[in-house]
C-alpha cells in the first residue's frame, strides 16, 4: 500500500473531485428549493465551451470563468422558466437541457453545433489562456500536505470557500431556512408569506452558476481548450453525489471526494498493476453502488422536490 | 410527487405540436447560422425515407430504441426513474454474441431463440440488481442504474479490447456471429432484420401485462400513488423488482436483436447512449408501449436522416441533437405548445393530471 503515501495520488484525487463537487453543490441548492435538477451535464458542457470562447476573446481566463458562470445561469434559466412558469415536468425538462447542450447521441448538441459554427473543424484556439495554479504560502512548506493542498488549480480554492459558504448559507442563515422550507412544503411557505417562486429561482440559478464554474474548471482549468462531450458524464455523477449525499452540501462534497479518490486510485492501479485497464475503470462505479447498499442509509429527498407550485393569484 | 409526474406523461397532441415547434425553431437556428433550413430538412427527410436503404437504416436505428424504450416505459409506469437501458442493452448484446459464437452448429431458429433468450436473461439480471437494491437496501434507482450503465460499458470494452472476446489482440471486436444465429434481413441489402417484428410483439405484451393483469394494475397503481398502493396492500418491493427486471429483459432483447440482426459481430464501441435515448422516448410516448414505437421511429428517422444530411449538405449532425432537445423541451414546457396548438386548453392547470391534483 506504499502508493497511498504518494502525495500526487491525493492531489490528483482533489483535482478530480472539484468539477463533480462544484456541480453537485449547486444542484443541492436547486433541489433543496424543490426543483429537481438532472441537467448538470448540459449546464457544464455549455459552461466549458463559453469559458474557452470568452477567455480566448478577452485573453483573460478569469473573465472566461465569469462567462461560463453567466452561460450556466442562462442555460439553467431555461430549466427555471419551464419548471416554475410553464409547470413542466422537471425530469423531462432536465433531460431536454442535457439533450440540447450535450446531445443524446454524442454529436455534441447545441454546444457541438456552436463549436463548429465558431471555430470550424480545427478546434478552439491554441492561444486560449488557462487558469493559474496557486501556491499557498504557508501550506506550501508543510511536508506531504503541502504537496497535496498547494499548487492546485486556482478554482480549487474558490471551490473550498464555496463549499463552506454553501453549508453556512443553507443551515445558518434565514435565507437558507426559507429555501429549505420552500422545498419541503411550498404551500405552507407561501401561506407564511415567503416569495416561493423567487426562492426557487435562486436555487436554480445557483445551480446554473456552479455548473458553469465546473465546466470552466474542465476546459480552462485542467486544459486550455474545449472539445465535444468534454464533460463525459460528470454531470450525472454529480447528480448521484447529490442523492447519495442526502441532499446536503457537505454530503455532496463528501461523495464527490469519495468518487475522486476512487478514480485517482484507479489511475494509479492502471499505471502500477497488470490488471486489465477497463476492469479497473469499472471500479468507482461499482464501488459507489456497493457503498450505497452497505451504508443502507435512508436518505430523504426534500418532501416537495419536483412538485408543481401554483402561486396564489 | 415526481413519481406521479413520471407516471402520467403528456397528451399526444402536445407531442406532435412539440415536434412541429422544434422543427421551426431549429430551422431558425440554421438560418441564423447562414444555412438553408429547407435544403437541410429536405436532405434529412430523403435520407430517412426516400430509398429502401434509407428506410432500412431508419428502422434499424429505431428498433433497439423501441425495445429498450418499451422496457423503460414499464418502469416509468411504476414511478421508477430507470436510466439503466444502456447497461441492459450492453449485457444483452454481449450475451447474444457469446451464445451466437459458442454454439455454431445449432439449427438456425433454435440458435437465434437461444441467443435472444440469453440476451433477455442477461438484461433481466441487470434490471433485477437495481430492483433488489431499491426494494430491500433503499438504494436510489437513478444512481444504481446510472452507475451500472457506466460499469457495463467498461466491461464490454474489457471483453473486446484485447480481452477474452476479442478475435485478435489487434482488432477490437468479437469473432463473427455464425450464420445460424443471424436474423435474416427484412429488406434485403439494408440493416433492418426480421427482428423488427419483436417490437410490436413487445408492445402488445407489455400493453396486455399493464392493462389486463393484476401485477400490471398494481404496478400502475404504485406509479400513480405510492402511498395509496402501500395502503391498499400492494407488495411494493416485489413490484419494484418485477418492473425493473421486465424492463431489463426488454433492454437485453434490444441489444441481442441489434447484434444478431444488424451488427453480426460485437464492436468495442457499439454502445450508443440507449439509456438516455430510451428514457426520453418513453417519456415522450407517455409511457404508452405503442407510442414508444412511434417516437422511437421518429428518433430513428432523425438519426439516419441526420447522417445523410451531414453527408450531403455539410450541416453537422449535432443539429439533430438540437432538434431532439427542442422536441423534449417543448414537450416538457407543454403550456407553450398548448398555447400554440389549442388556445381553449391553455388555461391554468391544464398540464396537471387528476392524480397530481389529488396529491396537491
Amino acid at each position: 500500500m506504499s502508493f497511498l503515501a504518494n502525495p500526487d495520488l491525493w492531489a490528483n484525487a482533489l483535482a478530480l473531485t472539484v468539477p463533480i463537487a462544484l456541480a453537485a453543490l449547486g444542484a443541492t441548492f436547486c433541489e433543496r428549493g424543490g426543483v429537481v435538477n438532472i441537467a448538470m451535464e448540459g449546464l457544464m458542457e455549455i459552461g466549458a465551451f463559453v469559458a474557452v470562447v470568452v477567455a480566448a476573446v478577452t485573453g483573460n481566463a478569469w473573465i472566461g470563468t465569469l462567462g461560463a458562470v453567466a452561460a450556466g445561469m442562462a442555460a439553467s434559466a431555461l430549466l427555471g422558466w419551464t419548471a416554475l412558469h410553464m409547470k413542466s415536468n422537471q425530469v423531462i425538462t432536465g433531460m431536454a437541457v442535457n439533450a440540447l447542450f450535450t446531445g443524446l447521441t454524442g454529436a455534441g448538441g447545441l454546444t457541438g453545433f456552436l463549436l463548429v459554427a465558431v471555430y470550424g473543424m480545427q478546434g478552439t484556439p491554441t492561444s486560449t489562456p488557462q487558469l493559474p495554479l496557486w501556491h499557498i504560502p504557508v501550506v506550501n512548506g508543510i511536508p506531504f500536505l503541502g504537496q497535496i493542498l498547494s499548487g492546485q488549480i486556482s478554482l480549487f480554492y474558490v471551490f473550498v470557500v464555496l463549499a463552506v459558504v454553501a453549508h453556512f448559507a443553507l443551515y445558518r442563515t434565514r435565507w437558507g431556512l426559507r429555501l429549505r422550507s420552500v422545498g419541503e412544503n411550498p404551500w405552507a411557505a407561501d401561506a407564511l408569506g415567503l416569495r416561493v417562486r423567487a426562492l426557487k429561482w435562486q436555487g436554480v440559478l445557483i445551480s446554473g452558476a456552479m455548473s458553469g464554474l465546473a465546466g470552466a474548471y474542465l476546459s480552462i482549468g485542467t486544459l486550455n481548450l474545449y472539445n465535444t462531450d468534454m464533460v463525459a458524464g460528470r454531470g450525472f455523477i454529480a447528480l448521484a453525489a447529490v442523492i447519495v449525499g442526502g441532499w446536503t452540501p457537505l454530503g455532496a462534497v463528501g461523495v464527490s471526494l469519495l468518487f475522486g479518490v476512487l478514480t485517482a486510485l484507479t489511475y494509479q492501479l492502471q499505471a502500477t498493476t497488470s490488471l486489465p485497464q477497463n476492469l479497473v475503470l469499472m471500479a468507482p462505479y461499482l464501488l459507489t453502488v456497493i457503498v450505497l447498499a452497505v451504508a443502507a442509509r435512508r436518505v430523504r429527498a426534500p418532501a416537495a422536490d419536483g412538485a408543481v407550485f401554483e402561486p396564489r393569484q | 410527487m415526481i413519481q406521479s409526474q413520471i407516471a402520467t406523461g403528456v397528451p399526444w397532441q402536445r407531442t406532435v405540436g412539440a415536434v412541429v415547434l422544434a422543427i421551426i425553431v431549429s430551422g431558425v437556428v440554421l438560418a441564423v447560422a447562414h444555412m438553408n433550413p429547407f435544403q437541410a430538412y429536405g436532405a434529412l427527410v430523403s435520407g430517412a425515407f426516400f430509398t429502401p436503404l434509407a428506410i432500412g437504416t431508419t428502422l434499424a436505428d429505431a428498433l433497439p430504441l423501441m425495445l429498450v424504450g418499451v422496457g423503460v416505459a414499464i418502469t416509468f409506469q411504476a414511478g421508477l426513474v430507470n436510466i439503466g437501458g444502456e447497461a441492459q442493452y450492453v449485457v444483452g448484446s454481449i450475451a447474444a454474441a457469446l451464445v451466437g459464437i459458442a454454439f455454431a452448429h445449432m439449427a438456425g431458429p433454435l440458435h437465434i431463440a437461444l441467443a435472444l433468450l440469453a440476451a433477455m436473461v442477461a438484461g433481466a439480471i441487470l434490471g433485477l440488481v437495481p430492483g433488489v437494491l431499491k426494494a430491500y437496501f433503499s438504494v436510489n434507482e437513478i444512481v444504481s442504474t446510472l452507475m451500472l450503465s457506466y460499469a457495463s460499458v467498461y466491461f464490454a470494452n474489457y471483453l473486446l479490447q484485447a480481452g477474452p472476446m476479442s478475435v485478435s489482440p489487434y482488432l477490437q471486436q468479437s469473432a463473427n456471429i455464425p450464420a445460424s444465429a443471424i436474423i435474416p434481413a427484412l429488406i434485403p441489402g439494408t440493416q433492418i432484420s426480421w427482428g423488427l417484428l419483436l417490437a410490436p410483439a413487445a408492445a402488445l405484451g407489455v400493453a396486455w401485462f399493464l392493462r389486463q393483469t393484476r401485477t400490471g394494475f398494481s404496478i400502475r397503481m404504485m406509479g400513480q400513488n405510492l402511498s395509496a398502493a402501500r395502503y391498499a396492500g400492494a407488495p411494493v418491493g416485489i413490484l419494484t423488482v418485477v418492473a425493473l427486471t421486465l424492463a431489463g429483459a426488454l433492454g437485453g432483447l434490444g441489444g441481442g436483436v441489434e447484434v444478431l440482426g444488424n451488427f453480426h459481430v460485437l464492436y468495442d464501441s457499439f454502445a450508443d447512449n440507449y439509456g438516455f435515448d430510451a428514457f426520453v422516448v418513453a417519456l415522450m410516448a407517455r409511457n404508452n408501449p405503442w407510442g414508444v414505437l412511434l417516437v422511437a421511429l421518429l428518433f430513428g428517422a432523425l438519426e439516419s436522416g441526420g447522417s445523410a444530411m451531414q453527408a450531403s449538405t455539410g450541416v453537422t449532425a449535432a443539429m439533430i441533437d438540437v432538434v431532439e432537445g427542442l422536441i423534449i423541451f417543448f414537450i416538457a414546457a407543454d403550456r407553450i405548445v398548448a398555447w400554440a396548438t389549442d388556445r381553449r386548453r391553455a388555461r391554468a392547470g391544464s398540464g396537471t393530471s387528476p392524480a397530481e391534483e389529488v396529491q396537491a
